[in-house]
């Protein structure tokens, strides 16, 4: 399914790079990235461990700016936002999902999902969060009572629950086994569905491609390739 | 309750153990504070009512005898309010029960009305009838010391003739919140008593019709205090007197002042070192709990929870341990205040103590456990929340070992595997060692300033009454007699050595400086009193010129071989000029010593005596004390040694309680550090230790990795704090010095061994709560989970 032509753009990055100066030592994690991403699109990020990913996605959700190059959200330019505007950026419009998790450990599930709830702008309950994946049953149940993939499709209803403008999944299924991982990629895509979430899922595995609109490719942080995908599948229908 | 909040608390509960500890430790500075600064407040509002509504009088004068009608000169100096003219005297005392005659002062008041100052505050019964004879009010230590009742008689030689004396009203004064005997140091309120007699009765008694002998002025505002005093030494000179001073020299008033100062210092000294240690402590709490959540910050951030939030966040967690903190110090410090308070109440005689914790000071309290606690963790929450959220997303990168200096000089080959871990984390982080080795070290400093006031007054005491005044009794004579008189005491069945000593009021000028005071004159046998410094070495006395107590050189700004004008009190008030041969280091007045013949010879004066100090034979004290009581010349016998060992009989109880206070105190902060370190010890290296476990180290081989490290530093703590608990001992005697008294620098071997063995218990205690939590280290989670 081809990107329609008037679709909105939400993010535009012109000639990125990304330098971490480590004493004597600079590695150049991103070197002239230029990527547009559409409004409502799922697009898949792959390429090879130390590609540039992670990095890529941190600068487009404003955890982390570039060495130069420009950023633009919805043609509002995010190289120039300050501290408060990238944080007040994340509040209103980005949900992370992270590899590790990254729930908070003292806290339940749907206090972990309210943690995000409490100060978003329009937010579903946190119950209705934890039901599109799945998890009513284990609402009250702490991260450490919960298996690796009922813990990272907390982190989805947490990323969700503020009904973000976009989702940002670094290596969602990276943890977990294939039937869990497809649960998982399961929740991600029904957000993009239903509610026309523009997705950017990071991952090692190519299988999960055939489930984006278009696939980019990361080579040692610069743009290897991008794909469109002419017919897009479901994640269960996906095929490890 | 939002999201975030829950974190906390469950944040909190989880470091239960670590917050309990050092909650206690900032309760126990705010409780000090609070108690210490509001008995400071309740004693000095005490005191201001009680010199305000009683009318404590401002300059006081003593003199031989003056004309009633001088009083009106005197009210005419410009500055001068009120002018409250009285006679003062000696009585000697027969009080029942009593083997010793008792002194007694006899102060007039006047026949109609109030006196304008130095009012009385009539506890029980009445004002003396000025018709009756013999009726006395007497002043409430005495009286409850001696167990008298409102209408009891005393046997009193008053101007060399019988007279009883009848109690009908007990009552209380400003001028003697406390009294201390002129020439005394410590109250002795058995053998010294003071009345109140009418004016008439005194005049009869003591011939002073249409005379007085003593004045108190009050001053208006404003006034020139050091110019009435010179118009007023002016005006009195001709009439016999001592010379006028003012309120910073009244005994009672200074007594009192000096206290406070105490306790000023009291609740400022440890009350900062327990903050530190607090925002130490919170300081390590924080930071290992900020690593820990290293990836829980970035994640919060991740979703738009800004830097303040999460700051405030962190900020809220160590403000909930002060909060509970200041809670529990503000309880204990009402409760301590209180019973410190009532404390003094036995000491100071106000009509009203009350003991009331302002909240103001509760609130100073508070601000300061919040602010140095702030201070401690402000850095650690700053640098932690400034951390970009990507980068706290990678996890922190494994700590830096190096190979110790130890090891690079080849020593370890002789240790083991254990000790070499644990030199290694020693070397590896030395500030935080320092750090804990210091907050072990304060808590055994606080032992050792704690036992300090103890081990200083008990070896003032044994040198001053074991050492330089051996003496059983010393009598004092109304006025010099030829030293013939002695003879007649030498005889006194019972008496043993009999030492002489003539004493001349005077006061010491030397250029704008000037000091009034007495000089001693000592005979060349001196086995009851010697003259000794500080050392306890003895301080020759030669047949010329004057020995200065060297606190009273400093008041002149004297040194040995400068001229001292001598202006005599008594007598034809001569002004002689004398050289200063030496100094003595003493410990407590302003003396000044000659050679008796000297003196005599300065005076122009045959060989007079004010008094002698006696021994007496055991067992005959009764015979001689009863003599001594109906020897006319006799104005009294005061016995100090039994009177300081009274004095501490009431004090022992009272240091057992401040002590008790101290032990609390000391062991709450090095339990505070110990089982903190460990705590955070234990959690920074819980996966290494469960490793250890796993590849098959004992739980004992494992504590001891964790709890050798802490035992090492409490070793190493001791003598530190040996040292900081001797300089701030230092530091004590060096700012509670007065004239009243200099404290010595002595802290017993038996303080440092207490302190040593407090510190090692305390530690060893926190050591074995936290061994538990070895012995309980989960192998299984703790290698599954990921850091
Ligand atoms: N904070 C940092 N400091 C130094 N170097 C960094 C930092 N973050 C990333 N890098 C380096 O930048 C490069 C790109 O890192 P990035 O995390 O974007 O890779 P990635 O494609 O996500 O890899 P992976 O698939 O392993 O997660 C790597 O070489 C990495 O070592
Ligand atoms: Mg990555």
């Amino acid at each position: 399914m081809p990107v329609p032509d008037d679709a909105e753009l939400v993010y535009e990055a012109r000639d990125l790079t990304k330098v971490y100066h480590m004493g004597e030592v600079s590695v150049h994690a991103l070197r002239g990235v230029d990527i547009q991403l559409y409004e409502s699109e799922l697009i898949v990020l792959l390429g090879h461990s130390g590609s540039g990913k992670s990095t890529l996605l941190n600068i487009l959700g404003g955890l982390d700016v570039p060495s130069s190059g420009e950023v633009f959200y919805r043609s509002q330019k995010m190289s120039d936002f300050s501290e408060s505007e990238l944080t007040r950026y994340r509040r209103e419009h980005v949900g992370f999902v992270f590899q590790f998790y990254n729930l908070i450990p003292s806290l339940t599930a749907r206090e972990n999902v309210a943690l995000v709830t409490e100060i978003a702008n329009d937010p579903m309950k946190p119950e209705d969060a934890l039901a599109l994946v799945d998890l009513e049953e284990r609402m009250d149940h702490f991260p450490s009572q919960m298996s690796g993939g009922e813990q990272q499709r907390v982190a989805i209803a947490r990323a969700i629950a503020k009904q973000p403008d976009v989702l940002l999944c670094d290596e969602p299924t990276g943890a977990l086994d294939l039937e869990t991982g497809i649960k998982v990629l399961e929740a991600i895509d029904n957000v993009n569905k239903e509610l026309g979430t523009t997705t950017a899922v990071i991952t090692h595995n190519s299988v999960i491609s055939a489930m984006a609109h278009r696939v980019i490719r990361l080579h040692d942080g610069q743009i290897g390739s991008v794909e469109e995908n002419d017919t897009v599948i479901t994640a269960k229908e996906l095929n490890w | 309750m939002r999201a975030l909040n829950r974190k906390l608390f469950r944040d909190l509960f989880h470091m239960r153990g670590q917050a309990i500890a050092i909650a206690a430790v900032i309760a126990c500075g705010i409780a000090v504070f609070i108690g210490a600064q509001s008995t400071l407040w309740s004693l000095k509002s005490a005191r201001e009512t009680y010199y305000e509504r009683y009318r404590f009088s401002e300059v006081f004068s003593t003199l031989k005898r003056a004309p009633n009608a001088i009083t009106d000169r005197i009210a005419d100096i410009p500055g001068v309010a009120k002018v409250q003219d009285r006679i003062i005297k000696g009585v000697t005392l027969d009080v029942p029960g009593l083997l010793e005659p008792a002194v007694g002062k006899l102060i007039s008041y006047p026949d109609r009305g109030e006196p304008v100052l130095n009012d009385i505050h009539l506890l029980m019964g009445r004002l003396p009838d000025p018709l009756r004879t013999g009726e006395v009010l007497a002043e409430e230590a005495f009286v409850s010391e001696n167990g008298f009742q409102p209408g009891d008689k005393i046997e009193g030689v008053m101007n060399g003739r019988l007279q009883t004396l009848t109690i009908v009203g007990v009552g209380m004064s400003p001028e003697y919140v406390t009294t201390i005997q002129p020439g005394g140091m410590w109250p002795d309120d058995k053998r010294f008593g003071i009345f109140w007699m009418p004016r008439r009765q005194m005049e009869a008694a003591f011939e002073m019709e249409g005379a007085f002998n003593d004045i108190a002025l009050s001053l208006l505002p404003g006034a020139n205090e050091k110019e009435v005093i010179r118009r007023l030494d002016r005006i009195l000179a001709p009439y016999g007197s001592l010379g006028a001073f003012a309120r910073d020299l009244h005994i009672s008033d200074r007594f009192v002042s000096d206290e406070l100062k105490q306790l000023q210092i009291m609740s400022l000294i440890p009350p900062s070192i327990f903050l530190s240690v607090a925002a130490f402590l919170l300081n390590v709490a924080l930071r290992r709990l900020l690593t820990l959540q290293r990836e829980q910050i970035a994640a919060l951030k991740a979703f738009g929870y800004s830097n303040r939030e999460i700051g405030f966040h962190y900020a809220g967690l160590i403000g909930l341990i002060i909060a509970g903190g200041s809670i529990m110090g503000c309880i204990l410090g009402s409760y301590m205040g209180r019973s410190m308070t009532s404390m003094y109440d036995e000491f100071y005689r106000f009509p009203t103590t009350l003991f009331r914790v302002d909240i103001r000071i509760m609130l100073v309290g508070v601000g300061l456990s919040f602010l140095s606690g702030m201070i401690g963790v402000f850095a650690a929450v700053r640098s932690a929340i400034r951390i970009p959220p990507a980068e706290a997303m990678r996890p922190e990168p494994p700590p830096n070992y190096e190979p110790s200096l130890i090891e690079r000089l080849g020593w370890h080959k002789i240790l083991s595997q254990v000790p070499r871990m644990i030199l290694r984390e020693l070397t590896r982080r030395p500030a935080k060692a320092a750090m804990t080795t210091l907050g072990i070290a304060f808590a055994c400093a606080i032992l050792i300033v704690g036992n300090f006031g103890k081990d200083a007054v008990m070896y003032m005491i044994d040198f001053q009454y074991g050492l330089q005044e051996r003496q059983d009794a010393t009598v004092t004579f109304y006025e010099a007699v030829p030293s013939r008189a002695l003879s007649s005491l030498k005889h006194v069945e019972g008496v043993g050595t009999v030492e002489p000593f003539r004493s001349v009021p005077v006061r010491l000028r030397y250029g704008q400086f000037s000091r009034q005071t007495a000089i001693q004159g000592l005979g060349e046998q001196r086995d009851l009193f010697r003259l000794l410094d500080s050392e306890a070495l003895e301080v020759p006395l030669p047949s010329e010129g004057l020995v200065l107590s060297a606190a009273l050189a400093k008041i002149l700004h004297i040194h040995t071989g400068d001229t001292v004008t001598i202006e005599v009190l008594e007598g034809e008030r001569p002004t002689r000029k004398s050289s200063v041969v030496g100094l003595v280091d003493d410990f407590a007045g302003t003396a000044a010593y000659m050679d008796l013949r000297a003196l005599n010879h300065l005076m122009r004066e045959p060989p007079v005596v004010s008094g002698a100090r006696i021994t007496i034979e055991s067992g005959r004290d009764d015979a001689v004390f009863r003599e001594l009581k109906e020897t006319p010349v006799v104005a009294g016998v005061t016995l100090q040694r039994v009177a300081v060992e009274g004095f501490m009989e009431s004090f022992a109880e009272n240091l057992l309680r401040m002590r008790m206070f101290n032990v609390t105190f000391a062991c709450v902060i090095a339990v505070g550090v110990v089982y903190n370190s460990a705590r955070v010890a234990l959690s920074e290296r819980g996966r290494e230790l469960a490793t250890l476990r796993v590849i098959g180290f004992t739980r004992g081989e494992v504590s001891s990795i964790l709890l050798g490290e802490l035992a090492f530093l409490t070793c190493c703590a001791i003598p530190v704090g040996f040292a900081i608990g001797y300089g701030l001992c230092l530091f004590i005697s060096t700012a509670l010095e007065t004239e009243l008294y200099r404290i010595p620098l002595v802290v017993n071997p038996s303080t440092f061994s207490f302190a040593a063995i407090v510190i090692s218990l305390a530690a060893l205690f926190s050591g074995l709560m936290v061994r538990r939590g070895v012995d309980h280290l989960d192998m299984v989670a703790v290698l599954k989970s990921r850091e």
